[in-house]
């Protein structure tokens, strides 16, 4: 989990993440849509690929780099997971009962 | 969804990441902000809400001294597990605004530093909440401790905290 923060926390590693969403790339296409010199789509692809975001798959005499979904599944998951706990909580306060709403406004203010 | 805007959803809760240290939780509730200050404030209305039985916790102990300086701390209970929240407050400004550090006991070299707003709008309270956490790792860790029970939503415990209250 950390990891794929790590991973995505850098904005160009985002950004390669992003594009690669339409489907898998070679590295030099990557390099050219984000306008990166191409060691440095490189050193963030292997961050990504470390990281399980990406893979590589070998097509005709291409090496393409396409997206893992697993990463970003838990990280999905996880989010979720703390959402609802917020929403479980905000549901319980929104049901504090009526009459709690008619407080005298005095009794409110702090000293 | 920025800290501020009033776009957050009633009934449901928006949550957002921003950067790799914050996170952002945002509701509108069909009640005025004093209300929810209150709510978010005093012990007798935190222990309310704030340790939903939905997800088997209790709230062993719930204690605030309301002011700059001040410190609250929230002791949930699973069973045999205790694990508590504790934080001093910042700055107070009823019934707009509210920041505290929130410090997740077995983590407590992880400070986190929490900013509550209300905006009231025709009828309707606007909370967001800004946590920003100390570095990337604590945004990701320091809080899957306390979650690692199911998240299912049962509103039966609601219902009968409803009808015992009215």
């Amino acid at each position: 989990m950390i990891e794929t923060f790590a991973a995505l926390a850098e904005p160009n590693r985002f950004r390669i993440v992003e594009l690669l969403r339409a489907g898998p790339r070679p590295v030099g296409e990557i390099g050219a849509h984000l306008e990166l010199r191409q060691p440095q789509v490189s050193k963030h692809l292997k961050v990504l690929k470390s990281a399980g975001l990406v893979d590589v798959e070998a097509r005709a005499q291409q090496r393409l780099y396409g997206l893992r979904p697993e990463p970003l599944v838990a990280l999905a998951a996880w989010l979720e997971r703390y959402r609802s706990l917020w929403d479980a909580r905000f549901d319980a306060l929104d049901e504090l009962p009526e009459e709690l709403k008619g407080e005298d406004e005095n009794e409110g203010r702090d000293a | 969804m920025k800290a501020g805007t009033r776009e957050a959803p009633v009934g449901d809760t928006a949550m957002e990441l921003v950067g790799d240290q914050d996170i952002i939780i945002a509701r509108a509730f069909r009640a005025p902000a004093r209300l929810i200050y209150e709510a978010w404030t005093k012990p007798e209305f935190v222990r309310r809400w704030w340790a939903p039985k939905s997800h088997g916790v209790e709230l062993a102990e719930c204690t605030a001294d309301v002011r700059v300086g001040g410190e609250y701390r929230y002791l949930m209970r699973r069973g045999e597990d205790e694990y508590g929240f504790r934080g001093t407050y910042q700055e107070l400004t009823p019934h707009t605004k509210l920041v505290y550090t929130q410090i997740f006991e077995p983590f407590p070299d992880a400070a986190v530093l929490v900013t509550v707003t209300l905006a009231e709008v025709g009828g309707l309270t606007h909370l967001v909440s800004h946590e920003r956490y100390p570095s990337p790792e604590a945004r990701a860790g320091a809080l899957e401790a306390g979650m690692e029970h199911g998240m299912r939503e049962t509103m039966d415990q609601l219902d009968a905290l409803l009808a015992s209250l009215t």
